[in-house]
C-alpha cells in the first residue's frame, strides 16, 4: 500500500524488485548534469533570468548539434535513396546517383524500408572489407568477418555479451582503462560481469603502459577469470593517440594472457597532433607475424558518429572480428538475428563513408574541401583547448592528439571537497554543477570515466564552432579562478 | 535421406520451444546452426595443424613444434550459455538455407523453381510493396534540407520536415536526439495514441522512442527480470508466440511461462488458461509479468473487448506488469472485427484498474500500411510505471544514446499524417487503403486456399500479416524427423522450400500444443505471387502425405 490514495495495489515494478543490474548502470555523459542543463533550457526559454543566455553542451560528441555542417554528398545519397524519385531530379550530382542505386540494388525490394541481412547489406560489407584493406596497407579483410551495427556501441554491447560467462570466481572479467568512456562499465554492469581497471598514465599523456596491464590483471586474477581487453584508441575522454610500439606490447600481452581484445577505433580519423598517426590493432597484429594474427581474438569498431561525418543520429557502424570462433560465430549471427538488422539508412551512410567520391567524380572536389575544412578546424580547437586551459592556474590539459575531447585535471580547494562530500557529490560533480549553474556550460565531471583516487577532471568536447569555444574557455578560466578563490 | 541428414546436422531444431521427446543429443547442440562451409574449414584447420580443441573453459596452451599455439579465449564451452540457449526461428536454419539456395540460383545452379520466395518474415517492401509516397517525401527532405527550396515537394510535406528538424539538434538528424527520442515527436505520438483512443489522455513524458519495437520490448523485460530460483522473474508468453519474447527470456535468463492460445477457438486467449499457467509456474518463478500479442503474431487473431477486459482483470488481480504489442494495430482485416487498445479498455475499466495496472504498450514503423521495417522505428507508451523506475529507464536507454532519428521521423509521419484538407491527403489515403484493402484480400484467399487442402487446417487470419495453419505430418514423416534430430514441421518446411523454394517458418519455432504441427507464411506477396505459393503449397502438401502414408492408414 504504497500509494494509499491512488491504489490499493502496490506496483510490480519498483526499485526494489527491479534487475539489479540495471540500477547500477551509471552513464555520466548523459547523466544528472546533462538532466540538469536540459531543465535551465526550459527555464531559459520561460523567461527565467539567469547570469547567461544560452546553454553549451560541451558533454557530448555531437558534432551537428554544435553547428557542424553535414557532408553534402552523404546527404544527397540518403535523400536519393529515402526517395527514389529524386533520381530523375537533374540537380544531383551522377555519383551520388550510382551510390544510391547501388544500395538500392542491394535492398529487398530495392527499397531502403526492407530489413537487411542481420549482418548487414552484403554490398556495404564488401566496401567496408575493401576501405579496410586500403586502410590498412592491403592486409586481407574478409566481409564476412564485417557485422554492420547499431553505431559502435550496439556492436561493443554485443561482443561483450558473447564473452560473459561463469560465476563468482569463474565470472567472466572485463579490462577497462580509467579514464573510460562510461559505455563500457554501464554494459559491465548490465551483464553482471567484472570490471577490471587499468589505469593511464597521465604524466605521460595518458598512454598506456604494458606493466600496469599486468598489475591488473593479476590483482583481478585473484576474485575473477580475466577473458577481454579493452583499448579505446584515440583515447576517449583522453584523447591520446596510442604509438604503434605501444599497440604491439599490448597485443603480445593479449596473446600471452589469452585476452579477448576489443578495439574501439571510433575516432581514426579524428588524428591531430604532429607526430601522431593512427595505427589500426588489426594492422598491427598481422604485421606482427602468423604467430600472432593466427591466434589473438580481436574485435574492431567504427562508427559514423564521428571523424569528419558527425552523423550520430544515423546509429550506423561496423566491427571486425578476427579469429572468432566459427560456431561462435554462428551464435553472434543468431544473436544479432532477434534485433532483425540495424538500420539501413545507418548502414547506407556507412558504406558512402567507406566508399567517399573518387578523384574522378564529380562530387570529389566538394567532398574533400568539406572534410578538410572539418578536420583542420577539429585540430585548431584541439590545440587552442590545450593552450587556453593550460594558462589557467589550477588546470592541466594534456594535448589533445586525437578524437574530441580534452580531459583537463583540474585542482580543488580542501574547502570545495569537503563540501561536496556532506552534499554526498563527487567533488568534480560538484564542480561543474556548479558551473553549470553559473555560466550555463555543461561538462561532464572526471568521476564519470573514472580517475586516480584523489585527482578530479573534466570532459569537455572541442566540438563548438571556434568564437564559441573561445567564448566557453574564457568563461571555464574565469569560474575556475573565482572558484579556487571562493573556496580557499 | 542423406541430404536430410545433412540439413539436420545444420539445424539446430528451431523450436526452443517445442519439447522434443527425443532431445538433440549434446554434440549436435555445439553445432552451427547453418554455415556447412564454416565448419569445413574448421575441420581442416584442424587437420593441418593436428591439433586438439580443447574443451575446458581455461584458455590452454598446447605445445606444437614451431612454439606455441593458443586456445581460443571465446569458444562454445566458454560463450555466455544465455546466448546459446537464445533461438529465433524467423531467421533461423531454414532462412540460411533460403539464402544459399537463392545463391545458387543466380550462379545458374539448376532447381525445380525459378525463385525463392520469402513468406518467412514481415518485410512488406521487400515483397514489393511500394512505400507510402508523403513518408518518404519528409524523410528525404529532413536527410537534404536544401530540398526544401524545391517545388517537387509539397507544401504538408516541407511542413513536417521543419517541424521535425527544429527539433533535432543543430536542425540535422544527424545530431543525437534525447534518448527518449525528439521532444516533438513524443508529443505527436502522444496527441495520436489519444485521438487513437476517443480521448482518453495520453502524456508525453510516458512516450519512448524506440529502435524498432523489439528494442523497446527488450528494454522493459530487462528492467524486470530480478530475483534467483525459485523467485527469479517469469514471465507469461502466448503459445504460439513471436519468438522475440522467447529469445529475450533466455538471453536475460528469466523464466519462460507459456500460456496456450485456443485454436480450435480462432486462437483465442482464455483467462482460465492464463490461471492454470500461472498457478503452475509460481512453483518454480515468480510470475511477473503479462505479455499479450494483439493482434496475434504468428496467429493472426483479433482480440475482442471483453477478452481484454478479462486479461487486465486478471493483471490486476494477480499483479501482473503487462507488456501489449500493438504492432499490427492497423493491420485488421475481418469485417467484425476491430481493434482495440489496451490502454483503451484500462481506461473505461474504471480509475481503480486505470490508476494501478503497469502497462508498456508498443507500436512500431515496420507493420501497419507503410511496413518500413529497415528504418527501425517505434514507440512505446509506458502507464503507471514507478517513478524512479521511470528515471532507471532513462538512464538505461541513454547508454544507447538514442533511436536511429531517421527513424523518430518515419514514426512522426505515420502518427501525424496528412489530414483532409493537406495538399498531400489525397494521394496519401489512396495509397494508404490500396495496401490495406490487397492486405484484407490476401488474408482472405490465404486462408480460403489454405483450407481447401486436405490436412491443412487454417484459422481466419482476422489481423497482422500471417497464417498459421495446421498441418497434418503423417506419423511416417514424424518418425523420419525425429530420427534426423529435427522437429516435424522443420522436416516439411525445409522439404517444401527444396521443392518449391518457398521460405516459410516451421510452427516449431513459435511453440505449439504437443503433437501439432504448423508453419507460419506471411500474406505479403503480391495477390499473384500469393496465389502461385499457395497453390504450390497444396501440391506439396498432397505430395507429401502420399509419400508418407503409411499402408494401414488411408489418406486424409
Amino acid at each position: 500500500m504504497e500509494n494509499g490514495v491512488i491504489s490499493h495495489r502496490g506496483k510490480v515494478l519498483t526499485t526494489d524488485t527491479m534487475n539489479p543490474n540495471v540500477k547500477k548502470v551509471e552513464y555520466a555523459v548523459r547523466g544528472p548534469i546533462v538532466q540538469r542543463a536540459v531543465q535551465i533550457e526550459k527555464e531559459l526559454k520561460a523567461g527565467m533570468k539567469k547570469p547567461f543566455s544560452e546553454v553549451i553542451k560541451a558533454n557530448i560528441g555531437d558534432a551537428h548539434a554544435m553547428g557542424q555542417r553535414p557532408i553534402t554528398f552523404l546527404r544527397q545519397v540518403l535523400a536519393l535513396c529515402s526517395y527514389p524519385e529524386l533520381l530523375n531530379d537533374n540537380k544531383f550530382p551522377e555519383d551520388a546517383k550510382n551510390r544510391a542505386r547501388r544500395i538500392l540494388q542491394s535492398c529487398g525490394g530495392g527499397s531502403i524500408g526492407a530489413y537487411s541481412a542481420s549482418q548487414g547489406i552484403e554490398s556495404v560489407r564488401q566496401d567496408v572489407a575493401r576501405y579496410i584493406e586500403r586502410r590498412d596497407g592491403g592486409i586481407q579483410s574478409d566481409p564476412d568477418n564485417i557485422y554492420l551495427t547499431t553505431g559502435a556501441s550496439d556492436g561493443i554491447v554485443t561482443m561483450l555479451k558473447l564473452l560473459v560467462s561463469g560465476e563468482g570466481r569463474g565470472r567472466t572479467g572485463v579490462m577497462i582503462s580509467i579514464p573510460q568512456y562510461p559505455l563500457y562499465s554501464a554494459a559491465l554492469a548490465d551483464l553482471g560481469a567484472v570490471q577490471i581497471s587499468y589505469y593511464l598514465d597521465e604524466e605521460r599523456c595518458w598512454s598506456l603502459d604494458v606493466r600496469e596491464l599486468r598489475r591488473a590483471l593479476n590483482a583481478a586474477r585473484e576474485h575473477c577469470q580475466p577473458r577481454a581487453l579493452c583499448i579505446i584508441n584515440p583515447g576517449n575522454p583522453t584523447g591520446q593517440v596510442q604509438s604503434r610500439q605501444c599497440i604491439e606490447d599490448v597485443i603480445r600481452f593479449a596473446a600471452e594472457e589469452h585476452l579477448f581484445l576489443m578495439a574501439d577505433e571510433v575516432y581514426q580519423d579524428n588524428v591531430y597532433a604532429e607526430g601522431c598517426e593512427f595505427h589500426s590493432f588489426k594492422k598491427v597484429l598481422f604485421e606482427m607475424g602468423p604467430e600472432y594474427y593466427k591466434t589473438v581474438e580481436l574485435a574492431s569498431f567504427h562508427s559514423t558518429s564521428k571523424c569528419y561525418m558527425g552523423e550520430c543520429g544515423f546509429r550506423g557502424g561496423y566491427m571486425e572480428v578476427i579469429n572468432l570462433d566459427p560456431d561462435v560465430k554462428v551464435q553472434l549471427t543468431k544473436l544479432v538475428s532477434v534485433r532483425l538488422c540495424p538500420p539501413v539508412p545507418g548502414q547506407a551512410l556507412l558504406d558512402l563513408v567507406v566508399n567517399p567520391p573518387q578523384p574522378d567524380e564529380p562530387s570529389y572536389a566538394t567532398f574533400i574541401k568539406e572534410r578538410t575544412a572539418v578536420l583542420t578546424a577539429l585540430a585548431e580547437k584541439a590545440k587552442l583547448t590545450e593552450q587556453i586551459l593550460n594558462t589557467v592556474p589550477g588546470i592541466t590539459c594534456n594535448p589533445v592528439q586525437g578524437a574530441m575531447y580534452s580531459f583537463p585535471r583540474i585542482t580543488l580547494p580542501e574547502r570545495a571537497i569537503t563540501e561536496a562530500k556532506e552534499k554526498g557529490q563527487a567533488p568534480d560533480m560538484f564542480y561543474c554543477m556548479k558551473l553549470l549553474e553559473e555560466t550555463g556550460i555543461c561538462l561532464v565531471p572526471g568521476s564519470g570515466f573514472g580517475q586516480r583516487e584523489g585527482t578530479f577532471h573534466f570532459r569537455m568536447t572541442i566540438l563548438p564552432p571556434m568564437d564559441k569555444l573561445k567564448v566557453l574557455l574564457a568563461k571555464v578560466k574565469e569560474f575556475h579562478q573565482s572558484f579556487t578563490q571562493q573556496y580557499s | 535421406m542423406q541430404r536430410l541428414q545433412a540439413l539436420a546436422n545444420r539445424s539446430l531444431a528451431a523450436g526452443a520451444l517445442n519439447r522434443h521427446p527425443n532431445p538433440l543429443p549434446v554434440k549436435a547442440l555445439k553445432l552451427p546452426f547453418c554455415a556447412q562451409t564454416v565448419r569445413f574449414k574448421t575441420h581442416r584447420f584442424i587437420d593441418q595443424s593436428g591439433l586438439k580443441r580443447f574443451s575446458t573453459a581455461e584458455a590452454t596452451v598446447a605445445a606444437r613444434d614451431n612454439g606455441k599455439v593458443r586456445e581460443k579465449t571465446l569458444t562454445m564451452e566458454t560463450l555466455n550459455p544465455q546466448v546459446k540457449a537464445v533461438e529465433y526461428a524467423v531467421r533461423g536454419p531454414i532462412v540460411i538455407k533460403a539464402g544459399e539456395i537463392e545463391r545458387g540460383l543466380q550462379q545458374g545452379m539448376k532447381q525445380p523453381f525459378t525463385e525463392v520466395i520469402k513468406a518467412n518474415i514481415g518485410d512488406a517492401h521487400a515483397m514489393g510493396q511500394q512505400p507510402i509516397t508523403f513518408l518518404r517525401q519528409v524523410v528525404a527532405l529532413c536527410t537534404c534540407p536544401e530540398l526544401l527550396d524545391s517545388p517537387v515537394f509539397p507544401e504538408d510535406a516541407k511542413v513536417r520536415a521543419r517541424r521535425i528538424l527544429q527539433g533535432c539538434g543543430g536542425h540535422s538528424i544527424g545530431s543525437y536526439s534525447a534518448s527518449q527520442g525528439v521532444d516533438c515527436i513524443r508529443q505527436d505520438v502522444a496527441a495520436y495514441v489519444e485521438q487513437r483512443d476517443q480521448g482518453v489522455p495520453a502524456s508525453w513524458d510516458n512516450i519512448y522512442l524506440t529502435t524498432g519495437a523489439s528494442d523497446g520490448i527488450m528494454s522493459i523485460l530487462k528492467l524486470l527480470v530480478s530475483g534467483e530460483r525459485p523467485s527469479r522473474t517469469g514471465v507469461m508468453i502466448p503459445i504460439p508466440q513471436y519468438p522475440l519474447y522467447s529469445a529475450a527470456i533466455a538471453e536475460l535468463d528469466a523464466v519462460q511461462v507459456n500460456y496456450y492460445l485456443d485454436e480450435d477457438n480462432c486462437w483465442a486467449l482464455d483467462v482460465n488458461e492464463l490461471h492454470r499457467a500461472l498457478q503452475e509456474a509460481k512453483q518454480y518463478c515468480n510470475p511477473r509479468v503479462l505479455c499479450i500479442i494483439n493482434p496475434g503474431n504468428p496467429t493472426g487473431q483479433v482480440q475482442s473487448r471483453k477478452c481484454i477486459e478479462d486479461v487486465l482483470h486478471f493483471a490486476y488481480e494477480e499483479k501482473l506488469f503487462v507488456l501489449s504489442d500493438e504492432v499490427y494495430q492497423d493491420n485488421i482485416y475481418s469485417p467484425d472485427c476491430q481493434f482495440h487498445s489496451f490502454k483503451k479498455v484500462l481506461y473505461e475499466m474504471g480509475p481503480e484498474h486505470f490508476n494501478s495496472v503497469e502497462l508498456a504498450s508498443f507500436h512500431s514503423t515496420s507493420k501497419g500500411y507503410t511496413g518500413e521495417c529497415g528504418f527501425r522505428g517505434g514507440y512505446m507508451e509506458v502507464i503507471n510505471l514507478d517513478p524512479d523506475v521511470k528515471a532507471q529507464l532513462v538512464k538505461l536507454l541513454s547508454v544507447r544514446l538514442c533511436p536511429p532519428v531517421s527513424g523518430q521521423a518515419a514514426m512522426d509521419i505515420i502518427v501525424n499524417p496528412p489530414s483532409p484538407g493537406e495538399p498531400s491527403f489525397p494521394q496519401f489515403l489512396k495509397e494508404k487503403t490500396a495496401v490495406l484493402g490487397a492486405l484484407a484480400e490476401k488474408a482472405k484467399l490465404t486462408e480460403q486456399i489454405l483450407n481447401a487442402v486436405p490436412g491443412i487446417k487454417c484459422n481466419p487470419v482476422q489481423g497482422a500479416m500471417y497464417a498459421f495453419p495446421r498441418i497434418f505430418i503423417p506419423p511416417r514423416a514424424v518418425e523420419e524427423a525425429k530420427v534426423l534430430g529435427m522437429s516435424p514441421d522443420m522436416l516439411y518446411c525445409l522439404r517444401l522450400l527444396e521443392e518449391t523454394g518457398i521460405c516459410v517458418v516451421p510452427g516449431s519455432g513459435f511453440g505449439q500444443k504437443e503433437g501439432t504441427y504448423h508453419f507460419r507464411m506471411t500474406i505479403l506477396p503480391s495477390t499473384e505471387k500469393l496465389k502461385l505459393l499457395l497453390e504450390k503449397v497444396q501440391d506439396f502438401h498432397v505430395k507429401f502425405l502420399k509419400e508418407y502414408a503409411s499402408l494401414d492408414e488411408p489418406l486424409i
